[in-house]
């Protein structure tokens, strides 16, 4: 642990000059980085979509990236697990670090990577398969249950984590997609715990729910913060107050600000960030 | 500015109820209606070309699943019978005997013979073979019914009649022409047609009245009356004892010779009848002779001839005589050939698709390959069966009209089909699916095996049985690797010579004998009942498996 408080001192120093944000020492001592994103431009074929974004996520903490339609949040949040690699033409450069590794680092398996960093999606998309081999897929491919106690065992600790089990315990064999849509994103949420990562990205995981299955979805995210580190994409600026705790405002494809939620919210640096959280741009 | 763009002019207001808005509607719901009739009309056509097509199958091919037979009672107590070894006995004797038995009083090579033919020639195999399943019967009197030949099978069907007309319609005409001349009456009962007969002394002599050439004369006189005619159209008129006729009046009147004199000729037996008023009738050449016919409703009087439903179109293969010709050989035959067809193409269909749309970068090389696949489904299927004639018969040596050959053949054909259907399978499941799985931390070979493909198979599936069925129905190329071979015992397996059920079709449609024709029509039935099968299996399979996301 030490050496590597060490180096992130180090990086630290470098690149606080480097993006120009200050960070306020005395709310951050508690928080190390779990992600690094130095200098990560973002090309879909010619078209560059993401410019030079330098962001440290934190570790069990929620960070929310806010910013209107097409400003690359949603690529940003990708490109942490290299879900653009499945994308045609696409190309990331700039370095993203897990802990201390690489994640483009080309000895990095992106299979491995996406077990140590989940993901859930916009839309609910269980597989069309039962609740219980939703959640059992993953450990499966994994290898981390080998018999079938373990993966019982890993199915209901998922699902109570996701505040799930108890509306569907009774019915594990039944196909997922017959779940309500806020019941549904629940499950995606278990299956993408039960493999244990320790970064969960959330790409607008509340976009298709009504309000309720969104609170729900909003208290579940705040009790998964003890264990887990968040990455939240919204187009909700009341979402990122409620659950985050770091904010990053991107807009035209550069990280425009980021910081305490807090600040962001109330005192932002930027004209172009004021401007958004009030409503005049996005 | 706004103001005026915004509130329409005056003119331009659609007034509710106006002249011009009413026509406006009127043509618009004119419009639609038409449309509707055009594609109601345009199914109605289909549903009755259709319509057409099993009918005209069916009527002409529904005979075929019933098969006349007659009653036959056979005492096994030949000598030549033995109960260790029923097959070798001497059954041709034995079932003509037996057969010969109902009309004792038939007697006379000729008519014996037949008597025989009534029976399919092929009787003694299935007592034989009846025999030897059951040995115990040897000793005793059986039963059995026996088909009949062809042309009795048809004639009990009613497919064709006993009697003929005897004179073609052009034959009448010819006749009609000397009755409208007025040179044919009716003497002492018998028709005759007044020729002029000009009594060439080089035909008869006047010293030997006896030995002249009257059959010459009297021909030469009918000749007169059909100038533009070839002889062999009009001769037949003429009765045998037509120049006797002329004999008789040249022996009375020696004077005549040298000279044209009318004469009366009698016409033959059936422009007499037809003369009388009558239609003409003969025994319909298929049959040997008017006897045997008799023969057969005699049979038909004692009640020993009736229509069991036609098990033997199942279960026998192909024959020379109809009665005995069933689909089992093509049947099996095709099976075969489907199944090395679908062994071949559905995994080699699925992994190109699957490469194709899942794993292969998007560069000129796969458009390329791309494009090359959807022309394949249109190449003509003889162009496959010329290709494998070449390539797996004369490249390679493959064995001739195995259906192995033929799954090959097919194989190419489907192919295409099936990397389509798979492709637009695949293409079908959702991306969420395959990012679900990959957020998870599947590789993509597991996004494909565990999530993609089993989503995909039902469409996968339907494609593949929509091409077997059509590879089912194909002929060109088959015909062109030899698998319309006569053939009359089921394939044993993939190497050994066989036939399958299109070509099957196409070998009976080309046969004289009567029988086949309904067969024909039989076996387009079953291969028809076959594509319905498979179709509804694959509606089956769509509906069954399909699941919503």
């Amino acid at each position: 642990m030490e050496p590597q408080v060490g180096m992130d001192q180090e990086i630290e120093k470098s690149t606080v000059p480097a993006t120009g944000v200050s960070e306020k020492p005395g709310e951050t001592a508690a928080l190390n980085p779990k992600m690094k994103a130095k200098k990560v431009s973002v090309y879909y074929g010619e078209k560059q979509a993401l410019f030079d974004v330098d962001l440290n996520i934190y570790e069990k903490s929620v960070t929310a990236l806010i910013g209107p339609s097409g400003c690359g949040k949603s690529t940003f949040i990708r490109a942490l697990n290299r879900m653009n690699d499945v994308i045609e033409g696409c190309r990331v450069t700039g370095k993203i670090l897990l802990d201390d590794m690489d994640v483009y680092d080309p000895k990095v398996d992106p299979v491995q990577l996406r077990a140590h960093v989940g993901m859930v999606f916009q839309k609910p998309n269980p597989f069309p398969k039962s609740i219980f081999d939703n959640i059992a897929y993953g450990p499966k491919i994994h290898g981390m249950g080998s018999n079938k106690t373990d993966l019982e065992e890993i199915v209901e600790t998922s699902l109570k984590r996701a505040g799930l089990f108890d509306e569907v315990k009774d019915r594990l064999k039944e196909p997922g997609t017959g779940l309500s849509g806020g019941q549904q994103q629940r499950l995606c949420i278990a299956r993408a715990i039960a493999v244990s990562p320790d970064v969960i990205l959330m790409d607008e995981p509340c976009s298709a729910l009504d309000p309720i299955a969104t609170a729900r979805i909003e208290e579940l995210i705040d009790e998964l913060k003890q264990n887990y580190t968040i990455v939240i994409v919204t187009h909700s600026m009341q979402q990122a107050a409620r659950v985050s705790q770091k904010t990053a405002f991107f807009h035209l494809g550069y990280l425009v600000e980021e910081g305490d939620t807090d600040m962001i919210f109330t005192s932002p640096n930027d004209e172009r960030t004021e401007s958004y959280i009030t409503g005049r741009i996005g | 500015m706004s103001d005026t763009a915004i509130k329409p002019t005056q003119g331009h207001r659609i007034e509710w109820g106006s002249e011009q808005q009413l026509k406006n509607v009127k043509r618009r719901y004119a419009a639609d209606r038409r449309l509707q009739l055009f594609g109601l009309g345009a199914i109605s056509l289909a549903v009755l070309l259709l319509g057409i097509l099993v009918f005209s199958l069916v009527q002409t091919g529904y005979k075929s699943f019933v098969q006349t037979k007659v009653l036959v009672e056979i005492p096994l107590d030949h000598p030549s019978i033995k109960r260790d070894e029923p097959g070798k006995g001497s059954y041709r004797v034995i079932v003509r005997n037996a057969f010969r038995s109902n009309f004792p009083e038939v007697s006379g090579r000729r008519d014996l013979r037949n008597v025989d033919r009534i029976l399919s020639s092929q009787a003694r195999f299935i007592v034989r073979d009846y025999v030897v399943a059951n040995p115990e019967l040897v000793g005793q009197t059986i039963k059995i019914a026996l088909p009949l030949s062809d042309p009795f099978d048809q004639l009990h069907k009613k497919v064709i009649p006993s009697q003929i007309a005897a004179l073609s319609q052009r034959e009448k005409q010819l006749f009609k022409s000397l009755q409208d001349r007025n040179v044919v009456s009716i003497e002492n009962d018998v028709t005759v047609v007044q020729i002029d007969a000009f009594i060439d002394p080089e035909k008869v002599a006047a010293q030997d009245l006896d030995a002249g050439d009257y059959e010459g004369v009297v021909k030469e006189g009918l000749r007169s009356y059909f100038l533009n005619y070839q002889p062999s159209s009009y001769e037949p008129i003429l009765a045998d004892n037509a120049a006797d006729a002329v004999k008789n009046f040249v022996q009375q009147n020696p004077g005549v010779v040298g000279q044209t004199v009318q004469v009366k000729v009698p016409v033959s037996e059936h422009y007499d009848v037809l003369n009388k008023g009558s239609e003409p009738f003969v025994t319909n050449p298929r049959f040997d002779s008017a006897k045997q016919i008799e023969q057969y409703k005699a049979l038909n009087e004692k009640n020993l001839i009736s229509t069991p439903f036609n098990w033997e179109l199942f279960f026998n293969s192909d024959s020379r005589f109809p009665e005995q010709a069933g689909l089992a050989g093509a049947i099996v035959g095709s099976f075969y050939t489907l199944l090395v067809c679908f062994l071949i193409s559905f995994p080699v269909g699925i992994s190109a698709a699957v490469y194709l749309e899942e794993f292969a970068p998007k560069n000129r090389y796969t458009d390329l390959i791309e494009v090359n696949i959807n022309n394949l489904a249109a190449v003509p299927s003889v162009v496959f069966g010329l290709l494998g004639l070449a390539v797996f018969l004369g490249f390679f040596g493959m064995p001739r009209s195995a259906p192995l050959v033929g799954g090959m053949v097919l194989s190419l054909m489907t192919l295409p089909t099936i990397i389509i259907a798979t492709r637009a399978a695949l293409k079908a499941v959702p991306p969420s699916v395959r990012e679900a799985a990959l957020g998870v931390g599947a590789s993509r070979h597991q996004v494909v095996i565990h999530h993609v493909l089993p989503l995909a198979m039902p469409g996968i599936l339907t494609g593949t049985i929509i091409g077997l069925a059509q590879a089912l129905g194909e002929t060109a190329p088959l015909l062109l690797i030899g698998m319309n071979a006569f053939i009359t015992a089921a394939p044993g397996g993939i190497l050994e010579p066989a036939t399958a059920l299109p070509t099957q079709i196409f070998s009976w449609a080309d046969s004289p004998e009567r029988g086949f024709v309904s067969r024909t029509s039989a076996a387009i039935l079953v291969l028809l009942g076959f594509l319905v099968i498979m179709n509804a299996i694959a509606i089956f399979m769509r509906q069954r498996f399909e699941r919503s996301w």
